[in-house]
Formats: structure tokens, C-alpha cells, sequence
């Protein structure tokens, strides 16, 4: 232990090195790599050169906008349903969970116990054609008597909401907790009527839970191709299943690699507009 | 509040009139049951047909009840050893992961230094990169190191790397609302830093790494995405579960996705009565 005291200044970076160390190897790293192999030409029968190809992500992005287009599409409704459906189970379980909030977040995080890929698996038996909920909406002539759910953008929609509906309901519910009730009751007495307490009051004061749970929702969401392979047909294909195919089975590597990155730059455009617009709404909701 | 004078003007006795009002009343609770509903509705499709007894090879109609599938968890060719191999892996890398996080997190509450800003940024980025980039990138590297041969090695290496900060967020949580005073006390009673660290502030931060490895073991042994961009021809579980779909998964796949629900809902349970105790007993 003398060392440590004689050496107090090095403790937190020899506490942060084993760990930093492995991220910067196989997460930092690898992303060099990748942004060099998408800079690449070639295929793996003849090898491939870098020669600054910039061309591989033109080529995507005309190739693939479709796949883009949908993937930014699917993922931001997924996120705005599972807002809008989301929101009043969180301020149902911040303001009236009582002793039982524990249990019902539980409820809230109990999907996530069962494999991702079986409840997937599990909602396309349930939308299947023969599947209780198809045969229903036909009696009621909601769906033509040859229409479906499963291989429509129906279904990738309604898989993504459900897969990622808890990171949603989870920030939004930290939030909502943290409100001091005092502060709604004072809108009261100063007659707000409820809706406008609402509305001047908790909303505004469960910005930062809505403004998380869009970004862990919308994030996954929008890289995803599980859903839409397993609930999809290829018309409802996302980026996702692009660079996956392209890269496991294609071994297209530079196109691939280059998909990932304009992924990564979308999500973060999206990210960024996103962040303007809720900002300056918070500013003019304080402000009125 | 305004809802008991509603409450106490509801006097007629006509049934569906009772019925609209209470469900006008508490509008927002029965939204929230049957949004529960809609939540549990596809764990019980997997609980009930890991009962089913198939026909053909799709696991979709219910054809009558059968113990069997659970009797022959294993009868299917492959699944036993994806599921020893999802074991060992989410195991090992739990472990290693919340070490390796434990550690940050303690630099990170405890000492200043000049990296700090980046090191949150350095783990914040991959809980904010979608996992199929998190796959892509890991998978050029290997590609691209010739002395790579995919297998256990490349998929422990992947996740304990998306492990490591999920790890760091945990324990860090539980150490930013930690009583410094405690150690000082240990210290000036003659403590050096190593019998303070392991006397006192292990045992403190004790549940918080054990909700690490908790978290970090349910995160590895669900992994799909990442696993299958760097697993070669070794075949975890959800791996397992991808190839089965292709060709229908047998109801084998329901019974270890009910048993796996079923362990990690007991944990949790456990955990949320054990908290519920606690604090009824510092009440």
C-alpha cells in the first residue's frame, strides 16, 4: 500500500485502466476499423485496397434509401406510439402505484425476462394468419377477408413499439415520480383546472424522462432488423437487414461498413433535430 | 381531491350506469390494466405453448397438452449445448465486466483527474450506438487480425464490452449517494486503504454489484445481435432460437424461454420483497 500513498495522483487511472483499456481496444478501436474498411474497394475473393472510396457511400445511399428512409420512419412512429401509449401507465404507477409501485415496474420490466428473439417469435404466432387477433378483425370486417397483419409494416411497427416500450415507460416514470405533488396541488388551488395543471405543470415537469426514453427508444429501434425479418416481408426491410445481409452473407464489407456509419449519422441528425425542437418547447412552455 | 364528490353522487343503482361511471372514473386505471394485459399477453403465449403438442413443424395452433416438451427439454439436436454456452458465457463475462466496471466507477465518484469529461463520453457512446454498428465494427477488427479465430473467445470479448458500461451505471448509481464519512472514520481508527476498501466500502457497495452482475448476466445471455456478428460457428442460444425460426421453432424453445422468465422473475421478486422489507424495517 505505500505505493498507493506515494503515488495518490495515479489510483483512479489504475482503476480506470483494465476497463478504459478494453473499450478503447474493442470499441474505439473497431470503429477505426470500420470507418477504414468503408473507405475500401474490392471483395474478398481478390482482397480489398484503400483508396479514399467515398463513392461507397453514395452508392449506398442511392442503392438503399428506401431501406433508410423506412428505418428512420418505423423507429420514430415505434417511439411516438410508445410515448403516447407509455406515458399514462408511467404517471398511473408515479401517482397511484402506492405501496405496489415495486411490482408493477416489475410488470412493466417483465418482457425483457423472456429472450428477445421468442417474444418476437411469440407475437408472430399471435398476428400469424390463422392467430386469434387476424380471425377476430376479419368477424368484425376490420381486415378484408384476404387481408393480414404478419408481412406487413403493420406488424414490424407493432413488434419494435412492444420490444422497446419498457425504455420508454422506465424514464418516463423516474420523472413523473420525482414531481413534488405539493407543486400540482398549488396549480390547483390557484384554480388550474386539472388538465391545465397537467398540461402547465407535470408535463413540463417530465420533459427530461420523455426526452430519455425517446432516445433509448428511438436509438435501438431504428438499428433493429429483427423485427422486421421475423415480422416482416423483405418489403418491409429495414437498414439493419441491409448491412446484416451484406455483411454475413454478401461479405460486402465497404458497403456495409459505410451503411453503418450514414446509420450512425442519421441517428444522430435525427437525434439532434430532435433535441432543438423539445428544447426550445421547454423553453416556451416556461416562458408562457 | 375532487374525486370523492364525485364518488358520493352516483346514486342510482342501474348496473350499466354503475359500470360506465366506474369506468369513467378510473378511466387511467383500467387503461393501465389492459396496457398490462397487452404487455403480458406474449409471455403467456410462450408459457402455454411450451405445453403444445405440434403436428407438423410450426409451433403455431394449439393441438392438446403434453408434459413432454419439458421432459425432453434437450430433445431437440443443439439446443443443450447453446444453453451450456450461453451459460458460460454471460457467467464469465458478467463477472469480468462488473470488475472492470466496479473499478471506473469508483475512479469516477471518488477521485478527480483530468480525464474524467472523456471517460464518461468513453462510456456513455456504446450505450448510445445502436448494437448492430456495436457487431459491424467488432467484427472488421477480427476480420482484419488474421490471428483472430472466431469462436467463445471473440463472443466473451463482445460482450463483456457492452457489459462494462451498463456495469459502470449501476454501481456508480449506488456510489454517488455513498457516506465518505464512514471510511474516514475507518481510517483515522488506524485502517490502511486496503482494510477501508474491503472492511467497509466492499460490503456497502456489495448489492450494487450485485445488481451489476445480474443485469450484465440478463443482458449477455439475451444478446442476439452482437453474438452473431462475431461467433464464427459456435451457437449461443438466441443464435439457437434464429436458426430454429427459419424452419419453425419447436416447442423446446418455449420451455427454456419459460424457464429462463421464470428464474429471472424469482430474482427480481426476491429482490423487490427483500427491498420492501428493508425499508419497512428503517421505518
Amino acid at each position: 500500500m505505500g505505493f498507493f500513498h506515494r503515488h495518490r495522483g495515479l489510483t483512479p487511472y489504475l482503476l480506470l485502466a483494465p476497463g478504459i483499456l478494453w473499450l478503447a481496444v474493442f470499441f474505439v478501436v473497431p470503429l477505426g476499423f470500420l470507418a477504414y474498411q468503408s473507405l475500401e474497394t474490392g471483395n474478398i475473393d481478390f482482397g480489398y485496397a484503400f483508396n479514399w472510396a467515398w463513392g461507397n457511400y453514395s452508392t449506398a445511399i442511392r442503392q438503399y434509401r428506401p431501406q433508410f428512409i423506412r428505418s428512420l420512419e418505423y423507429a420514430g412512429i415505434a417511439t411516438l406510439l410508445a410515448l403516447v401509449f407509455g406515458y399514462p401507465v408511467a404517471y398511473w404507477i408515479a401517482f397511484r402505484g402506492g405501496r405496489w409501485k415495486n411490482l408493477l415496474l416489475l410488470g412493466i420490466v417483465a418482457p425483457f425476462f423472456v429472450t428477445y428473439l421468442i417474444r418476437t417469435l411469440a407475437w408472430q404466432s399471435i398476428l400469424s394468419d390463422n392467430g386469434f387477433v387476424v380471425r377476430t378483425l376479419h368477424q368484425l370486417h376490420l381486415l378484408g377477408s384476404d387481408g393480414r397483419l404478419l408481412n406487413t409494416s403493420v406488424a414490424v411497427v407493432a413488434g419494435i413499439t412492444y420490444n422497446f416500450l419498457p425504455f420508454m415507460v422506465l424514464p418516463l416514470y423516474v420523472s413523473l415520480e420525482q414531481i413534488d405533488g405539493r407543486m400540482i396541488e398549488a396549480a390547483e388551488d390557484l384554480y388550474a383546472s386539472k388538465l391545465h395543471a397537467f398540461l402547465r405543470v407535470t408535463l413540463p415537469l417530465s420533459l427530461p424522462g420523455v426526452v430519455a426514453g425517446t432516445l433509448l427508444t428511438f436509438i435501438p429501434a431504428a438499428g433493429d432488423f429483427i423485427n422486421a425479418q421475423l415480422l416482416g416481408s423483405p418489403n418491409n426491410h429495414m437498414i439493419g437487414n441491409v448491412i446484416q445481409s451484406k455483411f454475413l452473407e454478401l461479405t460486402d464489407y465497404p458497403a456495409a461498413a459505410a451503411m453503418s456509419f450514414i446509420l450512425m449519422a442519421a441517428i444522430l441528425v435525427a437525434v439532434m433535430v430532435y433535441a432543438r425542437l423539445v428544447g426550445t418547447e421547454q423553453l416556451t412552455g416556461t416562458a408562457v | 381531491m375532487s374525486a370523492v364528490a364525485v364518488d358520493q353522487q352516483a346514486p342510482r343503482r342501474n348496473p350499466l350506469v354503475a359500470a360506465l361511471a366506474f369506468a369513467k372514473r378510473h378511466v387511467l386505471t383500467v387503461y393501465s390494466l389492459l396496457f398490462f394485459a397487452y404487455l403480458l399477453l406474449p409471455i403467456g403465449v410462450v408459457v402455454v405453448f411450451s405445453f403444445n403438442h405440434p403436428s407438423g413443424k410450426f409451433n403455431y395452433v394449439w393441438q392438446g397438452f403434453t408434459w413432454n416438451n419439458w421432459i425432453h427439454w434437450d430433445g431437440v439436436p443443439g439446443i443443450r449445448s447453446a444453453i451450456v454456452l450461453s451459460l458460460e458465457v454471460a457467467l464469465i463475462a458478467s463477472v469480468v465486466a462488473t470488475a472492470l466496471g466496479t473499478l471506473i466507477a469508483l475512479a469516477l465518484v471518488r477521485y478527480s483527474f483530468r480525464t474524467r469529461a472523456a471517460t464518461n463520453i468513453l462510456i456513455f457512446l456504446p450505450l448510445s450506438t445502436p448494437e448492430i454498428v456495436l457487431g459491424a465494427s467488432l467484427l472488421t477488427l477480427f476480420l482484419n487480425l488474421s490471428f483472430v479465430t472466431f469462436g467463445l473467445w471473440t463472443i466473451l470479448i463482445a460482450h463483456i464490452m457492452f457489459c462494462i458500461s451498463f456495469a459502470v451505471v449501476t454501481v456508480k448509481a449506488r456510489l454517488v449517494g455513498f457516506d465518505r464519512h464512514l471510511e474516514e472514520a475507518a481510517m483515522d481508527l488506524g485502517a490502511n486503504e486496503w482494510t477501508t476498501f474491503h472492511k467497509v466500502t466492499l460490503p456497502l457497495i456489495a448489492p450494487a454489484i450485485l445488481a451489476a452482475l445480474l443485469l450484465c448476466f440478463a443482458i449477455s445471455i439475451d444478446d442476439f445481435v452482437v453474438t452473431y456478428f462475431n461467433s464464427g460457428n459456435r451457437v449461443t442460444f438466441p443464435l439457437f432460437v434464429w436458426g430454429a425460426a427459419r424452419i419453425g421453432a419447436p416447442p423446446q424453445v418455449n420451455v427454456i424461454g419459460t424457464a429462463i422468465f421464470v428464474v429471472a422473475l424469482t430474482a427480481m421478486l426476491v429482490n423487490v420483497l427483500l427491498q420492501a422489507r428493508r425499508s419497512k424495517g428503517a421505518a
